[in-house]
């Protein structure tokens, strides 16, 4: 009998194919006859196109096709999902037409015979442009002057407000309030794997398969069915290996439905695989606000009000979710705390950027930042420890449902059992008496610390643009091998493995047995994807209830061949037996396990009744398919199917704690220690867990020390190369001791509640308030990221 | 980051290398390690007709000591030398800089000869080869002659090499008496270019005072350089910490620091005060 696997720290099934190199990525599938798409991108941030002449690329050898913005008039635009009153939507169409509104900005698709020929081809368009004044400071743009979307009149997209509580009353009241302006940069998600696009038709059958690296195969064939206007059932989107998304593959581009209609004007295949420029150029950012945080409370420490006004740079088009995420940081603004009046007034403007939209967080890693660094600040401004303001204000482990000022029912925690704990494991107070030492001693050691709480499982459904539940199908095969069909979209975070440990438990098999599919409008049900620390807590929810139904199924089976009658039957172990009393003298547990599949070739032989008291999961699926043994009005086969929709969200939570020295001559900054505590409900898989927490922290430090996407004055992008735009390496990144507290969510039966984003959602404010709190000698009580060794350089040499 | 066209040959022998780029002396380049030409050209930026391939000649690949000379061919890797007991005995200058450059994967591929000859202004082996005043072999049609390093940094991304020539050997006198050598680098955070790189190259006299300095410099100029004034400061100097910072205070004399993303002019002229102070300390400390 197999061991329980979840809880236990499973080997990812994914990891060999991975490592071998034998995993197949978009740019893996080959097709004979395929051609190759380049496009050709604006060199202006924004600019009249006066003339594009294409007979240069259309003469040379190998070169098929060149497409410009008026011969793909017909493809609708691209979507954007996230309706909000007075939303302005500009006109978003495939390739630009009379103006260019970013650097990067498709004007043309060149298609060849080979990829070489079409990016050569793509230095012979000739494009002539008038340029125009550039907006690309989200505050100017805001002001008025150049307006980038002339018919809207301003730059500004929208604007909102929300909240509940009486702001104006709370910080009247104050005994004291604080007030920091922070800024969130640009930031590039640079997936391992960028973007990239196979389109195949079949004019005969007139079905169109599209192989992309997305994180939404299901929502994107609605998306694309209805941009190039085909019956959405004779579309097909299969996502083979992914390579990373962090939501810079929740979206639904351009170059999707383009390469879709091009391979139907063809009627060949055509691929189009994404550089790394331009992906660093044409692929989502993230983050991109400017804001100011006013907090009031009172000497005591205890929050009254807290207000965030802030310019959220979306660039220059709405992706899918583009002007949506900043209202997911006003969601998140109470964090783990008790703050009676919250406030955020959004105003959503446009600039001559690519699109923002969403990046691992989207939106909630500027919210815990802003709470986090407002606690920081509350703390410095009353001459308490950091630690104890945020203690002084948590809810308690019985206030839950924990009701917050923006509008939440938290699900459930423990605040103050993951902060003792994180400071326990750091030894905090020691470091506090360390720190005032080396203070003494003209050392400079920071301790930064972050008691987060994030939304996971987006979530119900009535939250979510186009559905907030999950799918799953589960069946077993007639030889006993079990086969689940997730609509959720893994890539990367191995869910092939972590819901293959949920099925193997419940039916009792080995997790060898178990085969999780994904990604393939073609095989599974209609799904919603990856994103928003979903997968488990919603989709693998539906696995497990799928499962239970299942397994119904199943014991009515049982009980009929085992001629229980009204006895009940047992499932144990992968077996289902008739109770002991009731199979008094029958062989019991000595029963053989039929050997299922070993008949001979061709023939699938009944499983054998006579006299067994059990029978396991396998020989029920088998009769199941032969269906000659069953109850009466039973339908064949051994499979069911779920839609999992959830009432609530889940609030993940934790502490993080970092600790940083700084060297005082040159500014450098040099890790000591980083302690995480992360409560994310129930645990599938330990290793995943701690997977995902790595990756995010590792994001956060990139954020909050290295990243930043820099456009100059004219638009022109300036970290456009992985020469320039840091990501950390192993260099760059502390050892990380984690830990786990474990409150699991009442929202589902797994008490499961996302992991995906914690990281990246935590991290970053602890990293921030250690370097902060290194430089305190200094008077320094606030930094924007990244934070860079000149910066504190500057703060130590001149003041 | 596809490249232009471009044809490509891969040359046996020296001699044929040389005949195959003089039939194309401005239009071809020598393909060693690639690691700073095809990144180059895939970003367009560098658009060769020809690319002779001379990585596969196995006779440009060595380490060796002869009488008080070191010579390394141009194609050793960098790994070659921050793996080589020789080096690390005779001159460990050497193994520390090539063991900053990029990550493993780079220093497997990239060569010695590549990055001298290419001549980045961020580049780390044209500092050490400037602090050991290296002499370096160049090969062409008219045959061999034999270059300074500090005659052989131009300007950015310009050297001594004519059209036609190969760089084939680096020769370094063995370091001797009491020497003391190191490599101070703060690498940018995204490409691992030196921001600043300063070898150190000090001989002591019995007495603990400095003999001789020379100190490379790169990541601060348009080309990596000799610190002169710095040198000149050391020389005869007692070593102690005023005269080691005061002479580091001139490592940036007679140069107006780059300035990019990450670091400012000021704020690397700083850094590069610092650290070759910290460098000299290094090889101060390491002398046995």
């Amino acid at each position: 009998m197999p061991e329980n696997y979840v809880g236990q720290r499973v080997r990812r099934t994914e990891d060999p194919r991975l490592i071998k190199g034998l995993a197949h990525y978009v740019d893996d599938i080959s097709l004979p006859g395929t051609l190759h798409v380049a496009f050709v991108r604006s060199v202006y941030a924004h600019a009249k196109i006066t003339n594009i002449d294409t007979s240069a690329a259309l003469a040379t050898p190998g070169v098929v096709a060149v497409y410009t913005g008026q011969d793909v008039a017909k493809v609708g635009p691209v979507p954007c999902a996230g309706a909000l009153p007075g939303l302005k939507v500009p006109d978003h169409r495939v390739l630009a037409g009379e103006k260019v509104y970013f650097v990067g900005h498709p004007i043309a698709a060149v298609v060849a015979t080979d990829r070489y020929a079409a990016r050569d081809a793509v230095d012979l368009v000739v494009v002539d442009y008038d340029d125009l004044p550039v907006v690309t400071d989200v505050e100017a743009a805001a002001a008025g002057g150049t307006v980038i979307h002339e018919s809207f009149g301003d730059n500004i997209a929208y604007k909102m407000t929300a909240g509940e509580g009486d702001i104006e009353a709370a910080f009247a009241s104050a005994d004291r309030t604080v007030k920091q302006r922070v800024l969130h940069r640009r930031l590039a998600p640079i997936a391992m794997e960028p973007r990239g696009v196979l389109a195949r038709y079949f004019p005969g059958e007139e079905e169109l398969t599209l192989w992309s690296s997305t994180q939404i195969p299901h929502l994107m064939r609605t998306q694309v069915a209805l941009m190039i206007g085909m019956p959405e059932n004779k579309l097909r989107v299969i996502t083979p290996e992914v390579g990373g998304g962090f939501g810079s593959k929740l979206n639904v581009y351009a170059e999707e439905a383009l390469l879709g209609w091009i391979s139907m004007q063809l009627n060949k295949p055509v691929k189009w695989i994404e550089t790394r420029r331009e992906n660093i150029q044409s692929t989502i950012h993230g983050r991109g606000q400017v804001g100011d945080i006013e907090v009031a409370f009172k000497n005591d420490g205890t929050l009254l009000g807290l207000r965030y006004n802030v310019f959220a740079d979306l660039g220059a088009y709405h992706q899918l979710l583009t002007p949506a995420i900043p209202t997911l940081t006003g969601l998140m603004l109470s964090g783990a705390y008790r703050i009676p009046a919250i406030q955020i007034n959004i105003t959503g403007c446009f600039t001559n950027k690519m699109a923002t939209d969403a990046y691992r967080g989207a939106g909630r890693p500027e919210a815990t930042y802003i709470v986090e660094r407002a606690l920081d600040l509350v703390a410095a401004d009353l001459g308490v420890d950091p630690a104890e303001v945020r203690r002084k204000n948590f809810p308690g482990k019985d206030e839950f449902p924990f009701h917050t000022a923006t509008g939440l029912d938290y699900d459930s925690g423990d605040y103050e059992a993951a902060l003792d704990k994180a400071q326990q494991i750091a030894g905090y107070a020691q470091l506090r008496e360390d720190q005032k030492k080396a203070r003494a001693e003209g050392r400079l050691i920071g301790i930064g610390i972050s008691t987060y709480v994030e939304i996971c499982a987006l979530g119900p459904s009535q939250a979510m643009p186009a559905g907030g539940w999950e799918s799953a199908t589960v069946r077993i095969e007639p030889t006993g091998k079990v086969t689940v069909l997730t609509g959720a979209s893994p890539h990367g975070q191995g869910q092939e493995t972590s819901f293959a440990q949920i099925v193997a438990d419940e039916l009792g098999v080995s997790i060898n047995d178990v085969t999780v599919i994904h990604g393939d409008t073609g095989i599974v049900q209609y799904g919603i994807g990856t994103f928003g620390s979903r997968a488990t807590a919603v989709g693998g929810t539906a696995v497990y209830i799928a499962v239970q139904k299942l397994k119904e199924k199943a014991e009515k089976i049982a009980t009929h061949m085992l001629q229980a009658g009204s006895s009940k039957v047992s499932f144990e172990g992968g077996k289902y037996s008739v109770e002991k009393a009731a199979a008094a003298g029958a062989a019991g547990s000595s029963d053989p396990v039929y050997p299922v599949g070993e008949g001979p070739a061709g023939a699938l032989p009944e499983p054998q009744t006579e006299g067994r008291s059990s029978l396991t999961i396998a020989e029920i699926a088998l009769a199941a398919h032969l269906a000659k043994e069953l109850p009466p009005d039973t339908e064949p086969g051994l499979s069911a199917t779920y839609f999992f929709e959830p009432k609530n969200f889940t609030f993940p939570f934790g502490t993080h704690i970092a600790v940083v020295e700084v060297d005082r001559e040159t500014g450098d900054i040099k890790w000591l220690r980083y302690v995480a505590v992360d409560d994310c409900g129930k645990v599938i898989n330990p290793m995943l867990v701690d997977g995902q927490v790595h990756g995010g922290i590792v994001q956060s430090i990139g954020q909050a020390m290295y990243e930043e996407v820099v456009y100059d004055e004219q638009g022109q992008l300036i970290s456009g190369t992985l020469m320039d735009y840091a990501v950390p390496r192993a260099k760059h990144i502390p050892t990380f001791e984690l830990d786990r507290t474990e409150t699991p969510s009442p929202v589902n039966p797994l008490g499961v509640k996302g992991v995906g984003e914690a990281g990246t959602i935590g991290a970053t404010p602890a990293v921030v308030g250690a370097i902060v709190d290194a430089l305190a000698p200094f008077g320094v009580k606030h930094l924007d990221m990244p934070i860079k060794p000149e910066t504190v350089w500057k703060i130590i040499s001149h003041g | 980051m596809i490249p232009a066209p471009f044809d490509y040959q891969v040359a046996a022998t020296l001699e044929e290398a040389v005949s195959l780029i003089a039939a194309d002396p401005d239009g071809a380049k020598i393909l060693a390690g690639g690691h700073s030409l095809i990144p180059a050209m895939k970003l367009r930026l560098a658009q060769p007709q020809l690319l002779v391939d001379i990585a596969r000649i196995k006779s440009l690949s060595y380490i060796r000591e002869e009488g008080n000379q070191i010579l390394i061919g141009a194609t050793t890797t960098h790994y070659q030398i921050e793996s080589s007991d020789l080096l690390q005995q005779i001159c460990p200058l050497l193994p520390a800089c090539a063991k900053s450059i990029g990550d493993v994967q780079v220093r497997n591929k990239g060569t010695i000869g590549g990055s001298i000859a290419h001549s980045d202004p961020a580049a780390d082996w044209p500092a050490a080869v400037l602090a050991l005043n290296a002499d370096l072999v160049l090969v062409g049609p008219g045959g061999e002659r034999v270059v300074k390093a500090t005659d052989f940094f131009v300007d950015l991304f310009t050297t001594a090499l004519q059209p036609g020539e190969i760089l084939r050997e680096i020769r370094i006198e063995k370091p001797s008496g009491r020497f003391g050598q190191a490599y101070q680098k703060v690498p940018h955070p995204a490409s691992g270019f030196a921001v600043v790189g300063i070898a150190v190259n000090l001989v002591l006299n019995d007495d603990g005072s400095c003999k001789a300095a020379q100190i490379g410099v790169t990541g601060v100029g348009l080309k990596a350089y000799r610190a002169q004034a710095t040198e000149a400061a050391l020389a005869g100097s007692s070593l102690d910490e005023q005269a080691i910072s005061s002479a580091a205070a001139q490592v940036c004399d007679g140069v107006d620091p780059n300035s990019d993303l990450y670091a400012s002019g000021d704020y690397r002229r700083h850094l590069a005060q610092v650290h070759t102070r910290r460098g000299i300390q290094a090889a101060k400390a390491s002398v046995k």
